[in-house]
């Protein structure tokens, strides 16, 4: 088994925002229960390519290194998944790693995540507390309830499920399945439930919750396995509802 | 409403699918489906529906404007995705991408069947009858024509009541959704089988 002692990685680099990718090749010693991060580190402590040149180490982004955070994100074999939870010894040789293409790329597997994050500000993912007087503590949860919302808040805004879904492209304003998932947590927040018609009109603007088109792929590529395609059908009918609410209703919705 | 447009427009285009498009669709087979029984009661059948009341109206009204729309937007919406049902190849995807591409096969499908027949009857070059239908299925590559042509829509409408049940939140959880895949299953298989049945008479005799 001289194969296991090495192993193959092809990565699709690219220096800068605007240069155009290309293609190279890696051969580095294997050890036993490895991720692909600890691949990427063997490059970036000796940058030397499978032709035995000297080359740029390559970049990538990590930061909890648990798939909690959702920084590491990057297509594996043609699935996009997480670097840090994705075990060499599961992997076909050689492996290929390429940036999501998604997101614009800032220099080899790293992304640029930016609109996911300016789509949080759009559907207000968070729960107003501040005031300029201690507004005392807010209304509780009931415990079944907190336990369905902390699977949803698992989400970690790492772009996997906008990477799987046909309908998130350049072509398209869709924002993507995380963020029409989202709303749907905060607005179970009893507090948050205050600003709820204002999350669900972002949710029936230009690229909301029109954009989706049911491949339902985010529900199967969810690292988190959060239940996608369940939240965005609530948010169809809940968005539904607050349409034929603002158009038939009275001056309070 | 001026703002959420895309939504009304995607809404409005999933709604006349199912309602007009879809019913007329049914009630299109059903009633061709009189020509099993023969030619006469074809004939009857046919005539009755040409000769409905303020029937150019309603032609405009329940089925030229609604499946000019959605075929518009159907065309747009085929365009803006980045189908990837190779690389990430579960049944939903593949359901998406065939949504797709029998929408168009059954544009072009529908224009070739308007032309050959309604546009024609209108130029007054043929009338509606079971032997107009008869001399065009009696070529072999008409016949496949058809049946390509009745399969594609009759899946489209099928999965497409799915997707309208989803859209607009009637279907949540991943139990009825999956329910009703198969229920969509069993519509697809009975109302080709009623399309499927009339062709067969109609090129065959039998
Ligand atoms: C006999 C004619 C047709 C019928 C009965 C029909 C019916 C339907 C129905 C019921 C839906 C489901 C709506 C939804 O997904 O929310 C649908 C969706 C769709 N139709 Fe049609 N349709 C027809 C013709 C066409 C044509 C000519 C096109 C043009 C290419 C087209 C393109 C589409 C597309 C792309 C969708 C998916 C929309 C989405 O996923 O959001 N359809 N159709
Ligand atoms: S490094 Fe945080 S998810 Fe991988």
């Amino acid at each position: 088994m001289a194969e296991q002692n090495t192993i193959t990685f092809i990565i699709t680099r690219q220096d800068s925002p605007d240069s155009s990718p290309y293609k190279e090749t890696f051969k580095i010693p294997y050890r036993k229960n490895m991720n692909v991060i600890a691949g990427l580190m063997e490059i970036q402590r000796n940058p030397v390519n499978a032709n035995g040149e000297k080359t740029t180490p390559v970049k990538w982004e990590m930061s909890c290194l648990e798939e909690v955070c959702g920084a590491c994100s990057m297509v594996i074999n043609g699935y996009a998944q997480q670097s840090c939870a994705t075990l060499i010894d599961e992997l076909e040789q050689p492996i290929r790693l390429e940036p999501m293409s998604t997101f614009p790329v800032v220099r080899d597997l790293v992304v640029d995540r930016e609109r996911m994050f300016d789509d949080l500000k759009r559907i207000k993912a968070w729960i107003p507390i501040d005031g300029t007087h201690d507004l005392g503590p807010g209304p509780r949860m009931d415990e079944q309830t907190r336990q369905w919302a902390y699977e949803l808040s698992k989400c970690m805004t790492c772009g996997v499920c906008l990477e799987v879904c046909p309908n998130v492209n350049d072509k398209s304003e869709f924002m993507g399945p995380a963020l029409l998932s989202l709303p749907r947590l905060y607005n179970a927040h009893p507090t948050g439930a205050m600003n709820k018609s204002e999350r669900l009109d972002a949710l029936l603007d230009d690229g909301g919750v029109s954009g989706c088109g049911n491949s339902q792929n985010c529900v199967q590529a969810c690292p988190k396995g959060i239940p996608l395609t369940t939240s965005i059908a609530a948010m169809n009918r809940a968005t539904m509802i607050q349409s034929f609410k603002n158009f038939f209703g009275s001056d309070t919705n | 409403m001026a703002e959420h447009r895309e939504f009304f427009y995607r809404r409005l285009h999933s709604l006349l699918g199912v309602i007009p498009i879809g019913l007329f669709v049914v009630q299109h087979l059903i009633v061709n489906h009189f020509a099993v029984y023969g030619e006469e009661q074809f004939n009857t059948a046919a005539n009755f529906m040409a000769n409905l009341p303020f029937v150019l109206v309603l032609e405009t009204f329940v089925i030229y404007l609604p499946i000019l729309f959605h075929a518009v937007l159907g065309v747009y919406i085929v365009f803006v995705a980045r189908n990837n049902a190779k690389r990430y190849g579960y049944l939903r995807n593949w359901l998406f991408l065939l949504q797709r591409v029998t929408g168009v096969i059954t544009l072009i499908f529908i224009a070739w069947h308007v032309w050959e027949t309604r546009v024609q009857v209108a130029l007054g070059n043929v009338e509606v009858s079971f032997s107009l239908m008869e001399d065009i299925l009696s070529n072999p590559f008409m016949v496949a024509f058809y049946i390509v042509g009745i399969l594609s829509t009759t899946f489209h409408l099928a999965n497409g009541l799915w997707g309208f049940a989803v859209s607009w939140g009637i279907l949540q959880s991943p139990r009825s959704q999956k329910v009703i895949t198969y229920g969509t299953l069993l519509v697809f298989v009975v109302i080709s089988y009623i399309g499927i049945r009339t062709i067969v008479k109609f090129a065959y005799g039998i």
